[in-house]
């Protein structure tokens, strides 16, 4: 029997920038799709089934002694093509336990760093997807932004870090994850916070972010600031934390910007980015840590996890940030889109409140990376 | 359509589908008609793929509730 490999562990080799060499056996279209990347990956693509008469296809590609992470969909096709490459001597083989589907829902925190009177920041980082939510502590008390679906990840940690989660905010309505925002609010007795632009469909209650309205974490100590940053979407808001960290949610990324169209209408909203991008944030502090709710290559995710970058370094060096013509501008995030997340529109219906699929079904619409942003 | 062997793969889970159809289908003759019936959701993308790298055909493929049924003629 071969060994098996968690999610987590894998998660540290990646963070960490280890060697990884990984042996993914699913279909090469799933593959080609979405895989596990990483700085320091190394990844070789053959399907189960092309392997059940031996491993004459991947035998020379690999050696003996060397470590080799088996993968697949959900664990069981990775666990006999292990057990396959034991049986023909290859010694240091593991299987990643649950597969892509349970890589989907590895989140990772990572410390950011430290606030004012003893608060910390953390980033908590989905490798599987590149979604990236906060967890904000300060004097007993919790702010988590951008909440992913698996909400007991954030609970655990609460309790971790003996704090109580008072508020929990999404920066816009997500069209590529399924938010635990709302679920994980009601479960702790804290409110949830949404921007009411983003809400005029939904189907609950929900308190309004408003710009210039801060909300206060642990009694006096961090602020959390929204400010009105559309773009992505009409309602995005981004917030400045503690004077010094500014989370831009699906506006700015480290190497890229927002894609426009997730909710239809590319073309009004276009404006809006140009101007959030180019005139709102820039009248912001240039040392502001720009902390984004994605990241879409392996060489945005920084030392021990950490996607983040200074803002006056963006506007040197994020392709999005360096489009002097308005039309190029809107060439850029109009036309030759990426392709968009999957089932992103049934995603959306969910974030509203209006469709409550099985837990089964809303694993199988996350899968997959999650395309939020445009290239430039 | 004619066929000369049924497999029941439901309730089985990723790779056992694959590995049960690729067993039948070694011991039929070219041109025979496999039909296999699966509740995998993952076994539809695969079997295609498999069967195309088989050079295999799927002549019809349905979905009756939770069950994928497919039909292969063999290579």
């Amino acid at each position: 029997m071969s060994n098996a490999i968690s999610t987590k562990e894998l998660a540290k080799k990646i963070i960490n920038h280890e060697d990884t060499l990984i042996l993914d056996v699913r279909n090469t279209d799933e593959f080609d799709n979405w895989k596990i990347e990483g700085e320091k990956v190394e990844i070789l693509n053959e399907p189960y089934f092309n392997l059940l008469d031996g491993i004459a296809l991947v035998a020379d590609k690999l050696q003996k002694e060397q470590e080799i992470i088996v993968v697949c969909a959900q664990g069981g096709s990775s666990e006999m093509i292990a057990d396959f490459l034991e049986e023909a001597g290859f010694t240091n083989v593991y299987s990643l336990e649950g597969g892509m589907k349970a890589w989907s829902e590895h989140l990772e925190p990572v410390k950011i760093g430290d606030l004012s009177d003893g608060g910390s920041l953390y980033q908590f980082v989905r490798l599987g997807k590149g979604c990236l939510s906060y967890f904000i502590v300060s004097n007993g008390e919790a702010a988590i932004v951008d909440a992913n679906r698996m909400i007991d990840i954030y609970e655990d940690f609460s309790k971790e870090q003996g704090v109580q989660i008072k508020h929990v905010i999404d920066t816009h309505l997500h069209a590529d994850h399924i938010s635990g925002g709302r679920k994980l609010a009601e479960k702790v007795g804290g409110e949830y916070y949404l921007p009411p632009k983003d809400a005029t469909e939904v189907m609950f209650d929900y308190t309004p972010l408003e710009d210039g309205k801060d909300i206060i974490v642990g009694n006096t100590s961090v602020q959390v600031q929204p400010v009105y940053s559309p773009g992505h979407t009409n309602g995005s808001t981004s917030f400045i934390v503690d004077d010094t960290y500014l989370l831009t949610g699906d506006i700015l990324f480290v190497k890229s910007i927002g894609r426009p169209d997730l909710a239809g209408l590319a073309d009004d909203w276009v404006g809006d980015l140009r101007n959030t991008l180019y005139s709102r944030y820039k009248e912001l502090s240039e040392d502001l840590i720009v902390l984004p709710a994605h990241y879409s290559f392996a060489e945005e995710l920084g030392k021990g996890g950490k996607v983040s970058a200074r803002l006056g370094d963006l506007y040197g060096r994020n392709s999005g940030l360096q489009v002097d013509n308005e039309n190029e501008f809107r060439k850029m995030v109009t036309e030759n889109l990426p392709p968009q997340p999957n089932a992103y529109e049934d995603i959306r219906k969910i974030n509203m409140g209006k469709i409550t699929p099985d837990i089964d079904k809303q694993k199988e619409m996350e899968t997959g990376p999650n395309r939020c942003a445009v290239e430039g | 359509m004619e066929v000369n062997k049924v497999i029941d793969a439901k309730g089985l889970a990723c790779p056992m589908p694959i590995v049960k159809t690729k067993k039948v289908m070694d011991e039929l003759n070219s041109g025979d008609i496999l039909e296999v019936h699966a509740t995998d959701k993952g076994a539809k993308s695969d079997l295609s793929a498999w069967a195309k790298s088989g050079g295999h055909e799927i002549l019809k493929n349905t979905e009756e509730g939770d069950v994928l049924k497919f039909w292969i003629k063999k290579a």
